[in-house]
């Protein structure tokens, strides 16, 4: 028999309620029905507007919120959270790297107890064990021995990135849940935080759900690519074929509306523009 | 290119500039700054030795009675008695030394009221916070209620009811000022709680009493301390107002609002028997005040000039 799919999903429903009290109770359907599946070491991109419930399925993944119908499968084991709650060796398969560097790391905690908390919580390991692994794990993330000591506020976003990606590989998870983990990143680091990623997947060889709005990124990055739009997957297939001809109108919608980045194009505009100031003087 | 072998090129993104400032330090230096925090300090921390070492400082015992030199003026009011700086009191009492040991009930009222008020304000603040839906309603109103009254009624009313003492009136005091501490606290929770990094410590598996002492409490400790110290001095008022009342602390304790109730009816025969202790209980008071201001301004981000 083959090896379960890591993670999969069968109609999986989410709803929040708003108001209640004095207001009128209204129910927003976040999460429309959402089937999945992803084989180990590979990577599915989850596109879509903000909105679209992109986050709300990466909690729900993550074992943060339940569902409120559906099933979550991870590596063919059901999961209710509702109802029975998170053993920790369940909790230790799925691990989250957050959007936001500056939000995602405790200001008070140093990175090194950053790096060992999640075995302290997880493991039997002696202090000294967690200590070596959390430095070994700084060190393969791109990081110096000298910033185990220091805060997260003496770093900067790229670096932060790094730490929450180290913090989540720290237990060595199955799935890893990237929640737009380069967005908020400058173009050359992104590519830095990408290109680690990818060294961290085929090493541990870890399945992820890489979240996105951002095609020139999924593009890079994805195996399979599912395209949301308003709590719903519209279209869900293999990276190649959907960047060739996608099929569904706001998929084709999505991919005009991501700017083109052609630095010939925009070297001729400056000039243009220094051109034309030259002679207006 | 791998980023992971490739530490220098984050270094070289780094500039080499001066290691970075620990953030106690850099408060340190805002503080030291500000010059009415700084005088605070001194004082205050000149009340405590005084309180340390009140039996080595102190002329005389608190309670001996100079039966040959009652209600005598202080030094440099016509009719002195040499041996009695601040002058005595109607039972010929030394007023100075009476100050000196009562700087130590002053001190003990106000750390002992704002730790019972602290401790029990933040753990009813962060289960309310935390846990949210009808533990905090509940908690809330029952916090409400208590801050609905006037704080020194409420405690005048707590002291009528367990009986007059020293330490019941702290208790009563605690009592009062502790929802201040239990709002504090919930609000700070309550928007910490769905930070990201709090998201993550659960996800690596954390249980709710850990993520609500280690995680998220220490990030909440800024405005808690800026409240204990003003806490502090509000104790030190109230308790004095209770020992004025004759609720508090009992004759002969050299407390300082006993000492004023003791000297009422000297107000228009002998002033300094009310004036040095109304005088003490306000340089102190005013010495924390000062401190609290200045942490405030340290601690909280939106009022520091960067």
């Amino acid at each position: 028999m083959s090896e379960p799919p890591v993670l999969e999903t069968r109609g999986i429903v989410r709803d929040y309620v708003s108001g209640g009290g004095f207001g009128a109770r209204r129910v927003v359907r976040a999460l429309k029905g959402i089937d999945l599946k992803v084989e180990r070491g590979k990577t599915l991109a989850v596109v879509g507007e903000s909105g679209c419930g992109k986050s709300t399925l990466a909690r729900i993944i993550t074992m943060i919120d339940p569902p409120t119908g559906g099933t979550l499968l991870i590596e063919g084991r059901e999961v209710d959270i509702a109802r029975h709650g998170v053993s920790r060796e369940m909790r230790r398969k799925v691990q989250i790297v957050f959007q936001n560097p500056y939000g995602s790391l405790n200001p008070r905690q140093k990175i090194g107890d950053v790096l060992s908390e999640p075995l302290k919580l997880n493991t039997d390991f002696s202090a000294g064990d967690r200590r070596d692994r959390a430095m070994a794990m700084l060190l393969k993330v791109g990081l110096r021995p000298e910033h185990f000591n220091r805060y997260p506020h003496m770093f900067s976003g790229g670096q932060r990135q790094r730490i929450a990606i180290a913090r989540a590989v720290m237990v060595h998870p199955v799935l890893l849940v990237l929640d737009e983990p380069v967005s908020a990143l400058d173009l050359s680091v992104q590519a830095q935080i990408l290109n680690l990623l990818q060294d961290l997947q085929d090493e541990f060889s870890l399945t992820y759900v890489f979240i996105s709005h951002d095609l020139s990124v999924v593009r890079h990055v994805a195996d399979d690519v599912m395209v949301m739009n308003k709590g719903e997957a519209v279209e869900y297939r293999s990276r190649d074929d959907i960047f060739a001809a996608p099929e569904h109108p706001y998929t084709r919608t999505l991919f005009a509306a991501t700017p083109i980045i052609d630095p010939a194009r925009i070297r001729a505009r400056v000039e243009a523009k220094a051109t034309r100031a030259v002679a207006g003087q | 290119m791998s980023a992971t072998d490739d530490p220098d090129l984050l270094s070289a993104s780094r500039p080499a500039g001066p290691a970075p400032v620990s953030p106690w330090l850099e408060n340190w230096r805002y503080f030291a700054g500000n010059r009415g925090a700084l005088i605070g300090l001194v004082v205050f921390l000149l009340t405590v030795l005084i309180a340390i070492f009140a039996p080595l400082i102190a002329p005389h015992d608190p309670a001996q009675q100079f039966r040959d030199a009652l209600l005598a003026p202080p030094f440099w009011v016509e009719g002195a008695k040499p041996g009695f700086l601040l002058g005595t009191d109607a039972l010929g009492r030394d007023i100075l030394s009476r100050l000196i040991f009562g700087a130590r009930y002053s001190l003990m009222i106000g750390l002992v009221v704002v730790t019972l008020a602290l401790v029990t304000g933040i753990v009813v603040g962060l289960v309310a916070g935390y846990f949210g839906g009808w533990v905090d309603a509940l908690i809330m109103r029952i916090m409400d209620i208590i801050l609905a009254f006037p704080s020194l009624l409420l405690a005048l009313v707590l002291v009528a009811i367990i009986g007059p003492g020293l330490f019941n009136a702290m208790l009563a005091i605690a009592v009062v000022l502790q929802p201040h501490f239990a709002r504090l606290t919930r609000g700070a929770v309550m928007a910490e709680k769905n930070r990201e990094y709090v998201m993550a410590a659960r996800v690596a598996g954390a249980a709710n009493l850990r993520l609500m002492f280690r995680t998220i409490l220490p990030n909440c400790l800024g405005p808690l301390i800026v409240q204990a110290t003003l806490s502090f001095s509000n104790a030190i008022l109230e308790a004095a107002a209770l020992g004025f009342l004759g609720m508090g602390a009992q004759p002969p304790t050299p407390e300082w609002g006993t000492m004023l109730a003791e000297a009422r009816e000297f107000i228009q025969s002998a002033w300094w028997v009310v004036t040095m202790p109304g005088l003490a209980i306000l340089i102190t008071v005013l010495a924390i005040n000062l401190i609290g201001d200045g942490l405030r301004d340290t601690l909280d981000p939106k009022l520091k000039r960067s």
